[in-house]
């Protein structure tokens, strides 16, 4: 067991365990953001840089502080390791960079763009962004790819985060697809433009933390704020069977698999689940799926969404003041 | 004329023959070695020796070699770092092609001395004539009982390979090289784990340069003091400098480090000053990725003193006045070039060169290079010259591996030194913007 400091609080996790893990151990805004960082992928993280921090001692036998700011996602724990966060303004500045980074190739198409509501990539611009750009330059484009009758590349608003390729690699037989291409020209492709063909393939939608894999099943049937997420399950020869369906009135717009509150997939799911069965009758209804994160989804159903206590204190006092007087949120912590 | 331990018969006729090579002395360090001394004895002359990398960080070979896990049961691997790509960098192809036995009876010592039984040499896919000089000096060495099993009798056995790379330069980062190595796509890892304890097939694995690794036998023969004995301070043996760029002689030459760079520039010996008579502006000292200086500054540092070949005095004055020893491509730029230019040059090499892991490089590289382009084609603004270093700056320590403070250090630099040209480019934007045209203090066109 390693004891470790962030951002002031305690925690001890199992040596080994990541800073970001154990950071997720507290909970709540300490988190730092993941954007390619994925639990059930092995090999995935440090690419994004979403989530570096700064490590203030590197451990209780060797407190020298850590040069650079590291990815917390792969760096191990040790015990007395002291690490900074929300309360180093370095951390926070570069932060801000790295959505900069992030968005000065991206079409910013979210009008049109199926993943926006549930987009990480939007819901990490917004709580660490700023909103403007300084970037003038032509954007690097794609054509629109099929990758097989069911997903669609949009390369163009693709961040580079690789968690589509651990997929494809770790939970199919067959590897189909990769990274082509170098630099800001690197690109997911299949070899050459093949289609993805095999009964898991659909999990890369559920991982992609933007809409550059798309389910076209579900393409520009609606927004996903106008949908209403429900658990509900099969016996699945295949999977667990265990899916979130999303609703528009009496029809099942979509399903995909159930995740938690970082966005992580819990359990894989087939494509018969994702693709074919769309029809209520299909399946047994567990009841409503709360979304834990901050989300449109969240803000815009049945169930009362739970607004973080944190992003509250964050915001204009006038504001504050408004949301006591008339709460239309729950306040959760 | 200061000694030449490396290239001393570089231009003996036939010396990439085995036969010739053994006549001037060849193999000396593998026959000692491997009969004389263990292991441990050769890591220590090596340490004694202070040799430090000569791929660019300078970090101590003998530090380096000491820092490698040696589990019970578990292979360990040497590998050559040959994946030499830098900009003005050009020493290991030089060292290659003419003395391919000097880097595998490095290979053989330095392996036998990291108890490692498969070696490899991983080199730049562009070089492939070079790859066939060393795949005929190895297939030499091992019908000499250099390489093999039981080699010369001591029961110890080394396989060593040439592997080609596919011409990138990310794969001269080591982690990079050792995944693509592996056959895998050359993406830098995240570090730790760290090549000494999980490298290669992740068994403990060192990775050296080329120019390291040839120092190995010298090293081993004369004595880790002896070798020390040259040089300053903690820079000590002899560097290979690959001169480029405006010089009267350019080319490869093997200095003793602690060389004054003015003597380096402008005697007769070295480079022999700057060529049509033409004033020195500025130099990288050490391949693209370091900062450059103008002419004030590296010839001697902002104390004053005058600014050796060490690692020690070219730092001097961190990156504010000072710059970096690297891997010892010198670029010297006389009075007529374009400093934006040069530098959109070298973003340019950075933008096709990153591998598009990490979001910082991928972006950053792209954003800077086209800044740059803009300036240099008279579409600048004065905010741009200020985003230059904005951006560098949020690239600079934020990245995977080092490749992303190989491009923002240059523009960071530039900016810092020559910021007039910036902005003249932005204030004489259509002159600016003519093939050739280069700011002169007097605003004159040359």
């Amino acid at each position: 067991m390693a004891k470790i400091t962030f951002d002031g609080i305690e925690v001890e996790v199992p040596d080994g365990t990541t800073i970001l893990n154990a950071a997720r151990q507290i909970g709540g805004s300490i988190v730092p953001p993941a954007m390619c960082y994925y639990t059930p992928l092995k090999g995935s993280g440090g690419k994004c840089r979403a989530c570096l921090v700064r490590v203030a001692a590197g451990s209780a036998k060797d407190p020298r502080p850590m040069p650079k700011l590291v990815a917390s996602c792969v760096t191990p724990v040790q015990d007395g390791m002291v690490v900074e966060n929300t309360t180093n303004p370095q951390v926070l500045d570069v932060r801000k960079g790295i959505v900069e980074m992030l968005l000065i190739n991206h079409p910013l198409d979210c009008p049109v763009c199926d993943q926006a509501g549930e987009c990480d990539l939007q819901n990490f611009a917004f709580e660490h962004g700023v909103s403007t750009t300084r970037y003038q330059e032509e954007r690097r484009t794609f054509e629109k790819i099929d990758i097989g009758p069911l997903i669609q590349l949009h390369m163009t608003r693709c961040i580079l985060c690789y968690r589509c390729v651990y997929t494809a690699n770790q939970i199919t037989d067959n590897r189909v697809h990769g990274v082509l291409g170098r630099g800001d020209a690197a690109e997911i492709g299949t070899y050459i433009e093949n289609i993805i063909d095999n009964d898991f393939s659909g999990n890369v939608i559920d991982v992609c933390p933007v809409g550059a894999l798309t389910d076209k099943t579900f393409r520009f049937k609606s927004r996903v704020w106008f949908t209403k997420p429900v658990n509900a399950h099969r016996d699945c020869p295949k999977c667990s069977g265990n899916v979130v369906l999303w609703y528009k009135g009496n029809d099942v717009l979509r399903t995909t698999a159930r995740k938690d509150q970082y966005g992580e997939v819990k359990e894989w799911i087939c494509n018969e689940c994702r693709f074919e069965k769309k029809e209520t009758s299909d399946w047994t209804i567990e009841g409503p799926a709360h979304i834990d994160r901050s989300s449109v989804i969240s803000a815009n159903h049945y169930e009362l969404p739970v607004l973080n206590q944190s992003v509250v204190a964050d915001l204009p006092e006038s504001t504050q003041r408004d949301l006591q007087k008339n709460p239309p949120l729950k306040l959760g912590n | 004329m200061g000694r030449k331990l490396l290239t001393e018969h570089i231009n003996v006729e036939g010396i990439d023959t085995l036969e010739v090579y053994r006549k001037h002395g060849g193999y000396r360090s593998v026959e000692k070695a491997l009969k004389t001394m263990t292991p441990d004895e050769v890591v220590e002359e090596v340490k004694k020796s202070g040799l430090r990398g000569r791929g660019g960080a300078g970090f101590p070979t003998g530090m380096k070699w000491s820092f490698l896990a040696k589990p019970e049961g578990v292979p360990r691997y040497l590998v050559c770092n040959a994946d030499e790509s830098e900009p003005g960098t050009f020493k290991d192809r030089q060292l290659m092609s003419k003395l391919p036995h000097l880097l595998i009876e490095g290979m053989i010592t330095s392996s036998y001395a990291l108890g490692a039984n498969t070696s490899y040499i991983y080199i730049r896919g562009e070089l492939l004539y070079v790859l066939r000089i060393l795949e005929k000096a190895i297939a030499e060495a091992y019908a000499a009982g250099f390489l093999g099993k039981n080699i010369l009798g001591s029961g110890y056995d080394l396989d060593l390979h040439v592997h080609p790379g596919g011409g990138a330069y990310i794969c001269g980062e080591e982690t990079a090289l050792l995944e693509s190595l592996e056959g895998k796509r050359g993406n830098p890892r995240n570090k730790p784990p760290f090549p000494a304890v999980q490298g290669l097939y992740a068994r403990p694995t060192v990775v050296n340069n080329v120019e390291s690794i040839a120092a190995v036998p010298v090293i081993v023969n004369e004595g880790g003091d002896e070798y020390a004995k040259i040089g300053v301070g903690r820079s000590t043996g002899t560097k290979l400098i690959s001169a480029c760029g405006h010089l009267n002689k350019p080319g490869i030459y093997e200095i003793e480090l602690g060389l004054p760079v003015e003597e380096f520039i402008y005697s007769d010996e070295y480079c022999g000053g700057i060529w049509k008579g033409r004033d020195l502006k500025a130099v990288v000292a050490g391949g693209s990725s370091v900062p450059i200086l103008p002419k004030e500054l590296i010839l001697k540092t902002a104390a004053g003193e005058n600014r050796l070949m060490t690692y020690e005095s070219l730092s001097d004055g961190g990156f504010v006045t000072g710059t970096m020893l690297g891997s010892g491509g010198f670029i010297a730029m006389d009075e007529t070039t374009c400093i934006v230019r040069n530098t959109w040059n070298f973003s340019r090499f950075y933008h096709h060169e990153s591998c598009g892991q990490c979001s910082p490089c991928r972006e950053g590289t792209g954003w800077m290079e086209k800044v740059l382009h803009r300036l240099e084609h008279g579409h600048g603004h004065m905010e741009d010259i200020d985003l230059l270093v904005s951006v560098a700056k949020q690239i600079e320590g934020n990245t995977i591996c080092p490749l992303g403070e190989a491009a923002a250090w240059p523009v960071a630099a530039a900016v810092r030194h020559f910021r007039h040209e910036f902005e003249w480019h932005v204030t004489h934007a259509k002159e600016a913007a003519q093939p050739g045209a280069v700011y002169r203090a007097n605003g004159v066109l040359v």
